[in-house]
């Protein structure tokens, strides 16, 4: 009797890289809810517009490149991009916005360099920074919670906002936005007030303001999820927040009242969201397990630095993009040592 | 005793019950038995037979020419029907040499039995190592290396502990527990011959925590006096913790050095199976000529372990255990992680046949197209070499021979954990093989090249040597020449020399002619 042949392993295989990016996905749901729940239908509009155009860019370029595209598709990796895209964007942020972070990220950043496993930046971020550099205006109008109850803006309200730019007659940006923390510890500290005196407003929690608290906390959640299922190590968020709160808690020590605390730092922006989700693409972060760790503290120290002295009010899309830089190096010089061979790698 | 760990590896399902309910099948002479003449790791074997021949069971019908080779012998009495090319258990799904015996239904030793040493406690190690020459013994865990070679450690390595290997971690395999179960005595017994030879102080008998059976059996078997000389060990069941290397890293926290071997530890090790086939050569004087194989695998209707003659095809070993089940698509020598498909069941039973895998459609679907590597990295996790695949997938597919073997390409024992735990199904383990081969390939070119280098130049050499010398003795020659020319004494004998040739001409001429013929010959 004649058998087919075929390489081993014998065995169905456990994973796939649809798979691994469809659990991403679903660890970004508890997240994202809760940036609803506080920032209004803006979020959902976003992360849907985003993925949908990021799909269609890289049906595009699939296409183009002659490479099958219902078959790429299913790795789900343009709607993770799109995704993570969306979060990083105000949620009333106008359409072309989307269109060209989303055209950034998945053509020039990702299949202009080869596609899914080539790209060597993080294309989400990439697609943010791009938008950020050139649209500042648009990319600092984040709503404030409180002016969205009292604006009570729709679903397709919201909608029409987004397709349009303009809000709905009667409404101004000034009542339904303001500074996010980070935005607003920054402007604070430059006019003289203390660290003290800015987390004493209302508007803030135990560390930061109130959503971006619960929001990082949801992510969290996700991305211990994520840790648990084996989808990420630990290597990479651990070593980035701990980075960050280290130094941040080394500057608040020195002067609590000009540097701001470690749970501030971490509660705010994107530190948490970026530990967990971004800086953890397997793409363009360091591959080794020491890599990985210096690549989180690398950019969980990059992002206290620009926090700090630069000229940007948040930095983790910059932090990461300058260690995607470098984390070939870094693999280079932490191979792990062989079985067999001694430490200085020979055997 | 302390364990310790290994990095990586692979908890997996491990499919040992199906084949372990039945009983150890013992399987008739079939009518044909092809007997492969390469079985081993080495050089292959020179038949010692033609057909026609009658031979009888145990008799040798291929020798070993070298030392790194085995012998083999007739697993059963009758007649060699031929000496062909016929399928053989390999990757490559090729043919090789194969004797051909039609059995004669008396499966009848001859007096060519090796004698019983029920005294091998008397005997050195020289005479017992050359019996387990003589009966032809390879490993029988599937690598099917010598085993009187590696019984023989390099000079000056003194062993202090031999390994026993009852691991069996692969999925679906259950031969060596059903022979941990149905002979303990024997392996102890082979263990002890074994320690005997190398001079060994201690016996580590290591069996997976899933086999309670084999090492309760073992343990019952095991005299009380002993239980210091032999220890039995449950070690954790991690893939691949049978492999040499990492079941010594388990017992004792050492590793075997890159390109070294157990022996520079002080270790030996051999697997349960290859003890039973030693105290079966030394005790009985009987040769390696049968094996348990696992027939298992959701292809296979009665999975069970049957102890088959070599050379029995693997269609006759499926049908001692109920034949095929419906939708059977694949069938594997050895296991799931390491095995390879073969295209073909008339391939026969070979000394390290340890298993026979079949199964359907939905166990082994076609792996799905291969993506993208996206460096997730869960191949470094899993990797018991604690290689980086992902970067040695990268140099092997770009060709990068030099970066691959920087990044320890041949310290991977090829066990497939990374290929497993892909999710970009990329066959990893099979570009590992390319770049070795590749890297062997040009290895055996640049040789041969540098042979023929060191031809040319050594012929370059010796006739610049020749012309050197011709010259030289041109040089001389004429020297001398010149010399003789100044000599006054020379030169007035070899003027007289010639007076008294030209007088004697002259009167010879006178006598006979032609004279120019004569002076001719004469020259």
């Amino acid at each position: 009797m004649r058998f087919r042949t075929c390489t081993s392993p014998h065995l169905i295989p456990g994973h796939s890289v649809g798979g691994v990016m469809r659990q991403v996905l679903y660890a970004l749901v508890p997240g994202t809810l809760a940036m609803t729940w506080f920032f209004g239908w803006g979020v959902l509009v976003n992360v849907s517009l985003a993925i949908l155009f990021s799909v269609l860019f890289e049906a595009l370029m699939v296409a183009a490149r002659g490479r099958p595209v219902l078959a790429t598709l299913g790795d789900s990796s343009a709607i993770l991009a799109g995704w993570l895209f969306a979060l990083a964007i105000p949620p009333l942020a106008p359409v072309w916005v989307l269109l060209i972070g989303t055209a950034f990220a998945i053509v020039v950043a990702k299949h202009l360099y080869g596609g899914l496993g080539y790209n060597p930046f993080n294309p989400a971020m990439v697609g943010y920074v791009v938008v950020l550099v050139s649209f500042p205006r648009e990319l600092s109008l984040w709503p404030s919670p409180e002016g969205l109850t009292n604006a009570s803006l729709s679903f397709l309200q919201t909608l029409q906002t987004t397709l349009t730019g303009r809000l709905p007659d009667g409404m101004e940006w000034d009542a339904i936005t303001r500074a996010s923390p980070l935005d607003m510890m920054r402007e604070s500290i430059v006019s003289g007030q203390t660290v003290t005196e800015v987390t004493r407003s209302p508007l803030f929690g135990s560390f930061s303001q109130t959503e971006w608290e619960w929001a990082g906390n949801l992510f969290l959640l996700g991305g211990l999820w994520l840790l648990y299922r084996r989808v990420i190590t630990w290597h990479i968020p651990v070593s980035m927040l701990l980075t960050l709160a280290t130094v941040a808690g080394v500057f608040w020590v020195i002067d609590p009242d000009y540097f701001a605390s470690p749970a501030f730092h971490v509660f705010s922006g994107a530190a948490i969201i970026g530990a967990f989700f971004i800086a953890t693409d397997p793409v363009s972060a360091a591959t080794t397990p020491t890599g990985r760790i210096l690549f989180g503290a690398g950019i969980g120290l990059l992002t206290y630095v620009i926090r700090t002295w630069g000229g940007y009010p948040d930095a983790v899309a910059f932090a990461v993009l300058l260690m995607n830089m470098v984390a070939p190096t870094l693999d280079h010089y932490t191979r792990p040592r062989i079985f067999g061979h001694s430490r200085d790698g020979h055997g | 005793m302390q364990l310790h760990r290994f990095h990586g590896g692979l908890k997996l399902p491990d499919h040992k019950a199906e084949s372990t309910v039945h009983p150890l099948l013992t399987m008739g002479v079939p009518k044909y038995l092809y007997v492969p003449l390469s079985q081993h790791i080495g050089a292959p074997t020179e038949p010692l037979v033609q057909p026609g021949d009658h031979v009888f069971k145990g008799q040798r019908i291929s020798q070993a020419k070298d030392y790194i080779c085995a012998h083999v012998h007739a697993p059963t009495s009758g007649r060699i029907k031929d000496i062909v090319d016929h399928p053989i258990p390999h990757p490559s799904c090729l043919s090789a040499p194969c004797i051909v015996i039609e059995s004669d239904a008396h499966d009848q030793w001859g007096d060519t039995r090796l004698p019983a040493w029920p005294d091998w406690r008397e005997r050195d190690a020289r005479s017992l190592r050359e019996r387990v020459r003589a009966a032809g013994i390879v490993g029988m865990g599937g690598a099917a290396f010598p085993t009187a070679a590696k019984l023989n450690p390099r000079a000056g390595k003194r062993i202090h502990t031999l390994v026993v290997n009852g691991a069996e971690c692969e999925p679906y395999i259950s031969c060596d527990d059903i022979l941990m179960r149905s002979y303990p005595e024997a392996i102890l017994e082979g263990a002890r011959i074994v320690a005997h030879i190398l001079g060994a102080e201690r016996v580590l008998f290591a069996v997976e925590d899933n086999k309670p059976e084999a090492l309760r059996a073992l343990t019952d078997a095991r005299r009380a006096e002993e239980a210091d000389f032999i220890r039995l060990v449950s070690i954790p069941s991690i893939y691949p913790t049978g492999g040499e290397r990492q079941l010594i890293q388990v017992l004792t926290g050492r590793e075997v050095p890159s390109a070294g071997l157990p022996a520079d530890l002080g270790i030996v090790c051999q697997n349960t199976g290859t003890l039973k086939a030693i105290r079966d050569a030394v005790l009985q004087g009987q040769p390696l000529i049968s094996r348990i194989v696992t027939v298992t695998g959701p292809g296979i209707r009665e999975p069970r372990n049957v102890e088959a003659l070599i050379g029995t095809t693997f269609a006759d070993l499926v049908a001692a255990a109920g034949g095929y089940a419906p939708g059977v698509d694949r069938l594997v020598m050895g296991g799931p992680m390491m095995g390879f498909a073969i295209g073909d069941d008339a391939v026969p039973v070979i000394k390290g046949s340890n298993c026979l895998l079949a199964t359907r459609v939905q166990d082994t679907p076609a792996p799905g197209p291969v993506m993208p590597c996206i460096r997730c990295g869960e191949c470094t996790r899993v990797c018991p070499a604690n290689l980086l695949p992902q970067q040695l997938y990268w140099f092997a597919k770009g060709k990068d021979f030099d970066s691959v073997q920087d990044y320890g390409l041949f310290d991977c024992i090829e066990c497939g954990c990374c290929a497993h735990v892909c999710p970009s199904n990329i066959p990893l383990v099979q570009y590992y093989r390319f770049a070795k081969q590749e890297i062997w390939g040009r290895e055996k070119e640049r040789q041969k090249a540098d042979l023929a280098r060191e031809r040319f130049e050594f012929r370059q050499l010796r006739q610049e040597r020749e012309e050197r010398e011709k010259a030289e003795r041109l040089a001389r020659k004429k020297a001398a020449l010149a010399k003789k020319d100044t000599d006054p004494d020379r030169k007035t004998a070899i003027d007289g020399a010639i007076e008294r040739a030209r007088a004697k001409k002259s009167a010879q001429s006178n006598e006979e002619a032609p004279p120019a013929d004569r002076e001719r010959a004469n020259s």
